[in-house]
């Protein structure tokens, strides 16, 4: 059983590789198996981790009716396969925008802006590398936040601290690019360590 | 003015204060219990978790001498149920939270301390309840910032309305949208609107929305077929329904084609497979990835490249933003994109927003300035005022 699970992974893993190549037969297989798979298998998980423990266990079980309420917002969410009353699926629309657009603000201001601040603010304690990193950080962060200045044209002063701010964006995207790149190759080594270790050797004994 | 009030008044409240609020009727009633244990010595200090959202109670206890070295059991009880919520922990720890309580729900709890064969026991606390509290006391410091923002953005906003104009410099990746689309027009290829996979309660989902409402106005202008595939079904409903909106503006509502904006899957790989090969085989002119994008980024940008489509991506993701930088032909960085929907609709009410923001910015700008200064004098050039003036800005930040 486990030998065909195998074979199964080892030919949908070079059905997908084959895109390489081109667009072909083989890919359009392992792609429409993969999207259908998945699609099933999230159906599956949402009713299994979501609706069946939040919404019907609770009420059948402890009675909290009030869950209801967004059981209904759910439902109406399936007016649009009825043109008529389509417009209902809206509130449920609105009412989740409205929702992560507020929870979002405390979200970032708590996530990310107050502690930027914290880390942005180094003491610079005289020449040592420390300092130079200190240093580096806060310029970094100002002129960066400085390239994000909207309302005024980017001449003179703004002009020189924006480009300074681009260039520390650019130096650290490119540091990201190659972080990512390393951990993407290391998912490929993985993939043929499958494809050579547990499916080719096993077949030449 | 009335509604602006009202509306800045349920942001604050609904994003500082988002517990779970239980019958606050109650609070008085049974806020805090302490019990006192006999036969140990052992005081065990009950209450209920403050600052929450009414599903933890705060067991705290001071060990003495006589039980150092034992390891000890802390269990609940409900009912006739008695559960070990803790075992074999260091008494020492002095305090343990227990997070699988249900607000409004009266438990009990007891210790146990234990050591070779022998066994001490406490005595059953009293009743405790978890109760939601309205106000989280420890996010002060956020509700500070968050009042300084939305007072930043409605006195711009008021005076947008008030007919001041403002200012938005150029982004370049927007004046290409206009460019991409009449491409796509005259190679009579469509155009493919990529969301990511953020849900619709992501900003930066909600600002690629935003921005399909314009790229699709244009589409139906130049009567060019605009498709969006996407990850999540309830995007996929707001997308459906900001497309068709554009179109009837555009005044072309007969051109709409409901199935063109269509689910994929929920599986981010299962997805950019999905994608890819759509793109394969649809050749669209242009691509726009505007939204929230994880590891598939470079998938999907690659893919867009190797058929030859001018390519217009946004993320606030940062990790996948060096992935569009070198896949694409434009990029809106990060806030970018969140201005991207500002430059384009040029409308006063969002431009004051912007001018709102960049106020914020420059506040901050001008705190890390002082913070350097004050750095730089108090532990650069020891001297001791500054220092102390240093610490205390550290602190109250």
């Amino acid at each position: 059983m486990i030998t065909i699970g195998i074979w199964i992974a080892a030919g949908l893993t070079l059905c997908i590789y084959s895109f390489l190549y081109k667009d072909n037969p083989f890919y359009k297989f392992a792609e429409s198996f993969y999207v259908g798979i998945s699609a099933g298998y999230w159906l599956i998980y949402t009713y299994a981790y979501v609706i069946q423990p939040m919404l019907i266990e609770p009420i059948r079980n402890r009675g909290e009716f009030v869950l209801l309420i967004p059981a209904f917002f759910g439902l109406i969410m399936l007016s649009r396969w009825v043109p008529k009353i389509a417009w209902l699926s809206r509130w449920s629309i609105a009412f989740m925008v409205g929702i992560g657009a507020g929870l979002g603000v405390t979200g970032y201001i708590q996530g990310f802006l107050i502690p930027q601040i914290q880390a942005t603010i180094l003491p610079i304690t005289g020449f040592n590398i420390t300092s130079l990193n200190n240093l580096i950080i806060i310029v970094g962060v100002i002129t960066t936040l400085l390239y994000f200045y909207f309302s005024k044209e980017h001449k003179g002063i703004l002009g020189w601290t924006s480009r300074i701010g681009i260039t520390f964006i650019m130096i650290a995207f490119g540091a990201s690019f190659g972080y990512t790149v390393m951990a993407r190759i290391s998912l490929l080594i993985g993939r043929f360590y499958f494809l050579i270790y547990d499916w080719i050797i096993p077949i030449f004994g | 003015m009335k509604r602006h009030l009202l509306l800045f008044l349920c942001m604050i409240s609904i994003s500082v204060f988002s517990q779970e609020l239980i019958d606050s009727t109650n609070v008085a009633l049974i806020d805090t219990a302490i019990t006192e244990m006999q036969h140990s010595g052992i005081v065990l200090n009950v209450c209920d978790t403050p600052n929450d959202d009414g599903t933890s109670i705060t067991i705290k206890w001071d060990i003495n001498d006589s039980l150092k070295g034992y390891l000890m059991d802390i269990h609940r009880i409900h009912g006739e149920c008695d559960t070990a919520i803790a075992l074999d922990m260091n008494p020492e720890k002095g305090i343990h939270t227990d997070n699988m309580v249900h607000g409004g729900t009266n438990y009990m709890y007891y210790a146990l301390f234990k050591k070779d064969d022998i066994v001490k026991k406490t005595d059953n606390s009293l009743p405790v309840k978890a109760i939601g509290q309205w106000f989280n006391k420890e996010r002060f410091d956020s509700f500070i910032v968050l009042l300084l923002i939305a007072g930043a953005f409605a006195w711009f906003i008021y005076l947008a309305k008030k007919g001041k104009s403002f200012y938005i410099r150029k982004i370049a990746g927007l004046d290409a949208v206009e460019e991409a689309v009449g491409r796509s027009t005259e190679m009579g290829k469509p155009i493919m609107y990529l969301l990511g996979i953020g849900y619709v309660t992501d900003i930066p989902t909600i600002a690629g929305l935003t921005i399909l409402g314009r790229v699709a106005k244009k589409a139906a202008e130049y009567d060019t077929r605009i498709m969006v595939p996407s990850y999540d079904p309830v995007v996929m409903t707001t997308a459906q329904e900001v497309v068709k909106e554009a179109f009837t503006e555009a005044g072309r509502p007969d051109a709409y084609r409901k199935e063109d904006t269509m689910y994929i899957t929920q599986d981010q790989f299962g997805y950019a497979a999905g994608v890819d090969g759509m793109m394969m085989r649809e050749k669209p002119g242009a691509i726009f990835l505007q939204g929230l994008f994880f590891a598939e980024s470079l998938i999907l940008a690659e893919t867009g490249y190797s058929i030859g489509a001018i390519q217009i991506a946004g993320t606030t993701e940062t990790a996948q933003l060096p992935f569009f930088v070198a896949a694409c032909d434009y990029t809106l960085i990060g806030e970018e994109m969140m201005a991207a929907s500002v430059y384009l609709e040029r409308e006063p009410l969002m431009l004051g927003s912007i001018v709102a923001e960049d106020l914020i910015k420059i506040i901050i700008v001008f705190v890390l300035i002082i913070g350097f200064i004050l750095g730089l004098l108090g532990h650069g050039f020891k001297i001791g005022f500054f220092t102390d003036m240093f610490e205390w800005l550290v602190r109250i930040i």
